[in-house]
């Protein structure tokens, strides 16, 4: 089953054709990852998924919704995360209170209720309170919620960008380069971090990454961009043995050598 | 160049620098008009306070900066800073003695230098003394940097004190001296003009054993509150918050006529700050066109109350809800077409809208509506059955209401999901709208509530003068007010009440000040982005931030310390 369809996307930047008649089926539960050498087209892919950038031509379905035109706030709701390249948290708000504006659309207080103090909207937030102490508890950053975004480490930021997106009880995580920045440690902690999300919540995972050992690692299927253009598809080892692909990454002449694999 | 002049840098430079500070107070009149006050009878008035002052702070700076150079620098770089400062004062007045400079400086006044020389007949022995004055500064500046952090604290909070006490002299006297048990207290405290001396030295004592007191108990007594289970300890904040419900509903009464006028000022200020804060300090949108919102409530009541126009007769509460509706009606029509804009953008469109409503009430098309520029007048006061709100003290009441109802409506608002969602869009707007955040909704739900709030704060304005006139409302206010919101802490509530006293309370009580309130203003704010970006009460979170980064700071140095120097 399908949980995203993309079909015949095209998104262009004055002349610049950054995505070119794209077609992507993401299976749901499954982890996806997108490749390709830089300017390829991968976060113009995330972003035009997230509401981010409008396609000129083509659809993004996520199960039987169109997702072309509509904001990223309408497109969080039917149930598409992510986090960013370049981590961006609320630096100026604690890691509890980033969160908590990830839930937002879960919660239904409105004004009257939160100046009369009801007690729906108490419970509410109550409730909102535990699960997101919950959700920092998930991601291993217990104990830390009054702490300011940005005075936190670099590799707790990244984790508390997915605990923030998580908390909008997304279908589909999109992670943009989750692994940016990480030793071969902490990014093979991230990799069973992420294998965990999958099983547990049984959500489906998209993945950028420029870490050949993340993706290889844990995709169970890989796309490869260059220019925009979807070159090769398979599995991790398919793709690895794909002539265009080494091209793509080495330059021509390269594939002709013989794969490894 | 000379190590020893390099070493030596910091006193010089901090010295040019206060020299010219010291030279520029004295010739834009302020030490001479701050004379006429003395601090402490017969010895030091206002205006040498203030140079002191000054003085003092950039002696201690260079004295701070010394320090780093090693223990023997310290004094080196004081006195150097403070005889440099004494210098330059003392090259204005030989410069005043040589040529006339009141065609340029109306202020260069031989009044000005006599203060300058201490009042000195012979101008070489004043010289003198001013020299002397100097390096004294900078020895006790430098005394000063190398006490323990405690005592500097217990020293600077007395002299602080008397400084404040001998300030505000016409204020405190008055009230003292209505309590007859207190009065002969006061004769002692305050012969004439300014503190007595045996009254300055007994404050002084009293605050710093105090204050002495609190840094040794105080973080005994807290850690003890910390400790105290959750049910006492909401006890201690309700009964808190009840003393201080209850000295704020008897102030009026023991401040007397001119200080709840004041306190009416500094309350508006607070409401209107308030709701500005909801704009600017949780929702991050620069709105410099908040005193049309202010007009509009002022309007709207004295249109439904005056009988001067003859349209109606309405009293006081029934025109306040259509007041605030209108203010928030008024804050959805501007918001939804700029609200698509961005900082500066935004910023200049409200501008804007501010003016186009201040030449709207004075236009003359619109005179036989609004009144034009004679504005409207006979504003009946409001009034609950018999009791009528008409003096300042009775006014006060009303200002203390509102307030504690804007007050309450914030604090809910900004502990629940839109308030995060608020300082969301505040932080990043594409990112808060990438959780689920509406943009507009959210925006224009701010827009409103801090426009509602202006319009509330216009209605008691207008009841509270009896007449409104368009003047009141040029694009001043806007800026007095998110003055107000920076120099107490963007987002902070207590921070809107104490920027409001430190801006507007103050300059009230000081006539002195008057002339000076906007060079005040710049130089509060500039100081404020220097040396305390935060406000001077920010929200707790970010204020334990801070500390906490200091300490982090602070153990990673010593940690570094006793690894040894890295190789």
């Amino acid at each position: 089953m399908a949980v995203i369809t993309i079909t015949k996307l095209t998104k262009q930047f004055g002349g610049l054709i950054a995505i070119e008649n794209l077609d992507i089926e993401v299976k749901e539960q499954s982890i996806h990852s997108v490749i390709g050498p830089n300017g390829a087209g991968k976060t113009t892919l995330f972003n035009c998924m997230t509401g981010f950038y409008r396609p000129e031509i083509g659809d993004i379905r996520l199960d039987d919704h169109s997702l072309v035109g509509l904001l990223p706030d309408q497109i969080v709701r039917h149930g598409i995360a992510r986090t960013y390249q370049n981590i961006r948290l609320f630096p100026d708000l604690t890691a509890m209170e980033n969160i908590l504006v990830g839930m937002h659309s879960h919660l239904r207080s409105g004004y009257f209720g939160i100046v009369l103090g009801l007690p729906t909207t108490r419970k509410e937030e109550q409730k909102a309170n535990e699960e997101a102490l919950r959700l920092l508890k998930f991601v291993n950053l217990a104990g830390k919620g009054d702490l300011l975004a940005k005075n936190l480490p670099y590799g707790n930021q990244r984790r508390l960008e997915i605990a923030r997106a998580l908390a909008t009880r997304p279908k589909v995580l999109c992670l943009d380069e989750p692994a940016a920045g990480m030793n071969p440690k902490e990014s093979q902690d991230l990799m069973d971090f992420i294998r965990h999300l999958r099983d547990v919540l049984g959500i489906t995972i998209l993945l950028i990454e420029h870490q050949m050992r993340v993706v290889m690692g844990i995709s169970e299927k890989v796309t490869v961009l260059d220019y925009g253009k979807k070159i090769a598809e398979g599995t991790p080892t398919e793709v690895q043995c794909d002539p265009r692909v080494i091209e793509a990454y080495l330059g021509r002449g390269s594939a002709t050598q013989p794969c490894a694999a | 160049m000379n190590p020893a002049l390099t070493q030596r840098f910091p006193g010089i430079r901090l010295g040019l620098i206060g020299g010219v500070s010291l030279v520029l107070l004295s010739l834009i009149g302020m030490v001479e008009t701050f004379n006429q006050r003395e601090i402490i009878s017969d010895l030091i008035s206002m205006g040498q306070t203030l140079l002191l002052l000054t003085a003092v702070f950039i002696a201690y700076l260079a004295a701070k900066r010394g320090r780093e150079h090693g223990r023997a620098q310290v004094f080196g770089a004081s006195i150097t800073a403070g005889l440099i400062m004494a210098g330059m004062l003392t090259l204005l007045v030989l410069l005043g003695q040589a040529i006339n400079m009141r065609q340029v400086f109306i202020n260069a006044s031989p009044v000005l230098f006599q203060i300058l020389i201490f009042q000195q007949e012979e101008l070489w022995a004043g010289i003198g003394l001013l020299l002397l004055a100097g390096a004294l500064i900078g020895f006790s500046a430098a005394l000063l940097c190398l006490l323990p952090h405690w005592l500097r604290r217990v020293i600077t909070t007395g002299l602080c004190s008397v400084a404040g006490v001998g300030l505000l002299q016409d204020l405190i006297a008055p009230i003292l001296s209505d309590w007859s048990l207190l009065a002969d207290f006061t004769d002692l405290l305050f012969p004439g003009n300014g503190l007595s001396i045996s009254g300055a030295v007994g404050l002084f004592i009293v605050v710093a054993a105090l204050s002495a007191l609190w840094s040794f108990r105080g973080q005994a007594l807290q850690t003890r509150i910390k400790a105290l289970p959750p049910q006492s300890r909401r006890g201690l904040n309700f009964a808190a918050l009840l003393a201080g419900a209850l000295v704020m509903l008897v102030l009026p009464q023991v401040l007397g006529l001119f200080l709840s006028e004041v306190m009416t000022i500094v309350g508006l200020y607070i409401l209107l700050g308030l709701g500005l804060n909801i704009v600017v300090g949780f929702a991050g949108l620069l709105d410099l066109g908040y005193v049309a919102f202010f007009a509009i409530g002022s309007y709207t009541v004295a249109i439904l109350t005056s009988p001067e126009l003859g349209f109606f007769d309405w009293n006081f509460w029934q025109a306040l809800p259509l007041a605030v509706l209108f203010g928030v009606l008024a804050g959805v029509i501007l918001g939804v077409p700029v609200l698509k804009m961005r900082g500066d953008y935004l910023a200049i469109a409200t501008l804007g809208f501010g003016e186009i409503i201040r030449i709207m009430v004075l236009s003359d098309f619109l005179r036989p509506w609004l009144g034009g520029a004679q504005g409207i007048g006979k504003i009946p006061k409001a009034a609950i059955g018999g009791f009528e709100f008409a003096t300042p003290q009775e006014i006060y009441y009303l200002i203390l209401a509102g307030c504690a109802l804007v007050g309450f409506i914030s604090w809910r608002l900004r502990d629940s999901r839109l308030g995060r969602a608020w300082m969301a869009v505040r932080e990043d707007e594409d990112v808060a709208q990438a959780m689920g955040i509406e943009l507009v909704a959210t925006k224009l739900l701010a827009f409103a509530t801090g426009a509602g709030f202006s319009a509330l704060s216009g209605a008691i304005f207008a009841t509270k003068l009896g007449s409104v006139y368009p003047h009141s409302f040029n694009v001043m206010i806007s800026i007095n007010i998110l003055c107000v919101i920076i120099v107490g802490g963007m987002g902070s509530m207590p921070g809107v009440a104490v920027g409001a006293i430190a801006l507007v309370g103050l300059p009230e009580l000081l006539r002195e000040f008057a002339e000076y309130r906007l060079l005040v203003y710049g130089a509060a704010l500039m100081a404020m982005m220097l040396l305390r970006p935060e406000g001077l009460w920010p929200e707790a979170t970010r204020q334990r931030e801070l500390h906490e980064e200091e300490d982090a700071v602070r153990a990673s140095k010593l940690a570094e310390g006793s690894a040894g120097p890295r190789s």
